[in-house]
């Protein structure tokens, strides 16, 4: 952590200015989740406009995976409402389709296709999702390998790739559906310390584009940079919500500094 | 660690080995292989001088003339066409042969449909299909397949009419027919212009594929799917059909009818033939389904999480995603159960199904003799297509290397 923690120093000193409209992207109301008789969220209540950025931190097994995984409805929630980009994730399949199209997510395992190269990686959804003809997929799949530094590697297979390489492959591969919303779930933790840079850079240009993002991690520098709000969440509960600098600086509940003073 | 080697070090020279020659490793191994070369040479000479002295003192011979001598009997299914009194042994064996690849053939198609099915089944969220096709799977597994097919058999023999009640399977038209001795249907005798007809039919084919590359190009250029199955089906049904009927039907059909104590006319497949067919299938298709099962499942879960995240449908999960991945683990499995398929079809004795264990092992050496040409003849026709089935697992593996990489 602390390395990382110096590389933001050194390379992105600069908070980045946002531009958060009053346009409500996400709405989670008193969403509630359990598996079998375990209570994961718990009255979970959550407004991310367009163009926020939120981190979500938190201990181990404290729910914040299963949050961000109930957005895109790779979980379900059993109580409660959570609405994306205006749409009601329900039992409307029609809905759930919209919202997945409307919400990329990148994995803590990157997640990429083995079998496919990187180009078709990138190519899978806009074709048969989005029905973009080949040439404009391919050409629209290049545009975003160019822009996560790695355009070189279109025709390898991911096995060949490094795993800063693969995760932001795993990026483009989001963008390339040209969503509305990005969930990052602890994208770096599976990354060597020399390769969480190039990651987090793409995701700090990302963020500059004004793309709506909730990331769970624990670098702390990053979250500095980029966050708008910075969520606590600790046993399915969230336990403090403030902007970055506060939330560091002056952390209110107890259990939140005792997770500060262990992860800093 | 390279720097700084002083003149001792490098001076040091390799310390001589002491040559034992009972001890050395090479000299021992090459020892134990002239052994093994000696010991299998000295026990197949043994087994050959015995044989031909033994075959020798009983006025028998070695050789394979006999396979000129005419046969005796009349194989009761057969593919090609049998002359008894005229025909000889060498054609028995083809007949055996061809018997027994018919009936794997049929029976690998029918297991790996429903193996796949299966499979599948297992792994469903509905709680009814997947245990159905846990009950399917342990069933088949656990029971002995010479008793399944025994269970078939007599399955047949008690549901099915006799020869007098037949049921009509073709509802009333009297075309086919069904009962205890076997399934009796129609038999296309080809007229002398259909020949048209099948060039249309293969013309139609090339269209086909034409039609379906040019869709893919099309949806590879403007992104718009457009529909496959209709088109196709059109062009391969209407131009032949139209060919067929200009050139005046030249197909007329054999009709299977009940004369004295059996059906005579048509195509016929006995109960034994059936009854195999249906042990066969059921019992590998379970082992298939398992195999599949462990294929999908041993796909990450989260290549189909990261799937469904870009908006890919159930449906589209699977075929793009999954499957690709689990292929390679369900392919070499499904192999060499295609090779028990035609390994195992030799059971067929055991209903009297004449395949090449019953027809030309049993049969033919009954009242040929010959046993040891017979056996090694019948075992050769095993390896043989055995090899030939693993040559093909070999292909895949190669190429599914070569994809990977
Ligand atoms: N499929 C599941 N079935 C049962 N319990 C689960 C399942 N998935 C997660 N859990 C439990 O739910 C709790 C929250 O899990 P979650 O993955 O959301 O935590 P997290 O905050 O992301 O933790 P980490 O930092 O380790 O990733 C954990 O206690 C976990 O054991
Ligand atoms: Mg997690």
């Amino acid at each position: 952590m602390s390395n990382s923690k110096t590389q933001q120093d050194q390379n992105t000193p600069d908070k980045l200015s946002s531009a958060i409209s009053s346009e409500i992207m996400i709405e989670l109301g008193t969403v509630n989740k359990w598996y079998g008789a375990f209570h994961v969220l718990k009255d979970i209540n959550l407004v991310v406009h367009k163009g926020e950025r939120i981190v979500v931190c938190g201990p181990s097994g404290s729910g914040k995976s299963t949050l961000i995984r109930c957005i895109n409805h790779l979980e379900e929630h059993q109580e409660g409402s959570i609405v994306v980009d205006g749409i009601t994730l329900d039992k409307n399949l029609k809905n759930l389709d919209h919202i997945r199209t409307e919400v990329g997510m990148v994995f803590q395992s990157f997640n990429l296709f083995p079998h496919l190269t990187i180009l078709e990686n990138l190519t899978l959804g806009p074709i048969w999702v989005r029905k973009m003809p080949k040439a404009e997929a391919n050409a629209n799949a290049m545009k975003y390998l160019e822009r996560v530094k790695i355009p070189d590697q279109a025709d390898k297979f991911p096995g060949q790739l490094s795993g800063g390489q693969q995760q932001r492959v795993a990026i483009a591969r989001s963008l390339c559906m040209n969503p509305k919303i990005m969930l990052f779930d602890e994208p770096t933790s599976a990354l060597d310390p020399e390769m969480i840079k190039e990651v987090l850079d793409v995701m700090v240009e990302l963020a500059d584009t004004g793309m709506t993002m909730i990331v769970v991690t624990h670098e702390m520098g990053f979250a500095k940079t980029i966050a708008d709000r910075v969520i606590f969440m600790d046993q399915g509960d969230i336990v403090e919500e403030n902007e970055p600098n506060e939330f560091f600086g002056n952390p209110q509940h107890e259990r939140t500094q005792l997770f500060l003073s262990q992860i800093l | 660690m390279a720097t700084g080697v002083s003149g001792s070090e490098a001076v040091r020279v390799k310390p001589q080995e002491k040559f034992n020659f009972f001890q050395d490793e090479r000299v021992r191994s090459v020892f134990f292989q002239i052994l093994t070369v000696a010991i299998v040479g000295w026990l197949a000479w043994f087994l050959a001088s015995n044989t031909a002295q033994n075959l020798d003192k009983r006025g028998l011979s070695f050789g394979f003339e006999f396979l000129d001598l005419v046969a005796p009997f009349d194989p009761d299914f057969k593919l090609i066409s049998f002359t008894a009194g005229v025909d000889t042994y060498w054609r028995i064996f083809i007949i055996g042969i061809l018997n027994t690849l018919y009936i794997s053939f049929l029976a690998i198609i029918g297991m790996s449909f429903l193996g796949f099915s299966l499979g599948i089944m297992r792994l469903s969220n509905n709680w009814l299909i997947s245990k159905v096709a846990l009950a399917y799977v342990e069933i088949a597994r656990n029971v002995p397949l010479l008793i399944q097919i025994i269970f078939w058999y007599s399955v047949i023999y008690a549901v099915l009419p006799r020869l007098k009640q037949s049921l009509d399977l073709s509802f009333g038209a009297e075309l086919a027919f069904l009962n205890i001795r076997g399934l009796y249907v129609p038999w296309p005798v080809l007229g002398d212009l259909l020949w048209m007809t099948f060039l249309a039919l293969a013309i139609a084919a090339i269209a086909t594929y034409l039609f379906r590359r040019w869709v893919q190009k099309r949806q590879d250029l403007t992104g718009k799917s457009f529909p496959l199955l209709l088109p196709s089906a059109a062009i391969l049904i209407i131009f032949p059909g139209l060919v067929f009927l200009l050139t005046g039907s030249p197909l007329s059909w054999d009709i299977p009818e009940l004369k004295g104590f059996n059906f005579v006319g048509g195509a016929s497949l006995p109960r034994a033939f059936i009854a195999l067919l249906i042990a066969l299938i059921f019992y590998h298709s379970a082992y298939l389904a398992e195999a599949v099962r462990a294929g999908i499942l041993s796909v990450n879960k989260g290549q189909g999480e990261a799937a469904m995240a870009i908006g890919l449908r159930p449906n589209k999960v699977f075929s793009l995603v999954t499957i690709p991945q689990a292929m390679p683990a369900i392919v070499p499995p499904m192999i060499s159960l295609w090779m028990n398929v035609v390994k195992n079809s030799s059971l067929a004795t055991a209903i009297g199904y004449a395949d090449l264990v019953a027809v030309y092992m049993q049969t033919s050496l009954n009242t040929a003799g010959h046993a040891i040409e017979i056996v090694g003849m019948t075992m050769g026709f095993y390896m043989i297509t055995s090899l030939t089935i693993s040559g093909l697992l070999n292909i895949y593996n190669k190429r599914v290397q070569l994809v990977e990489r």
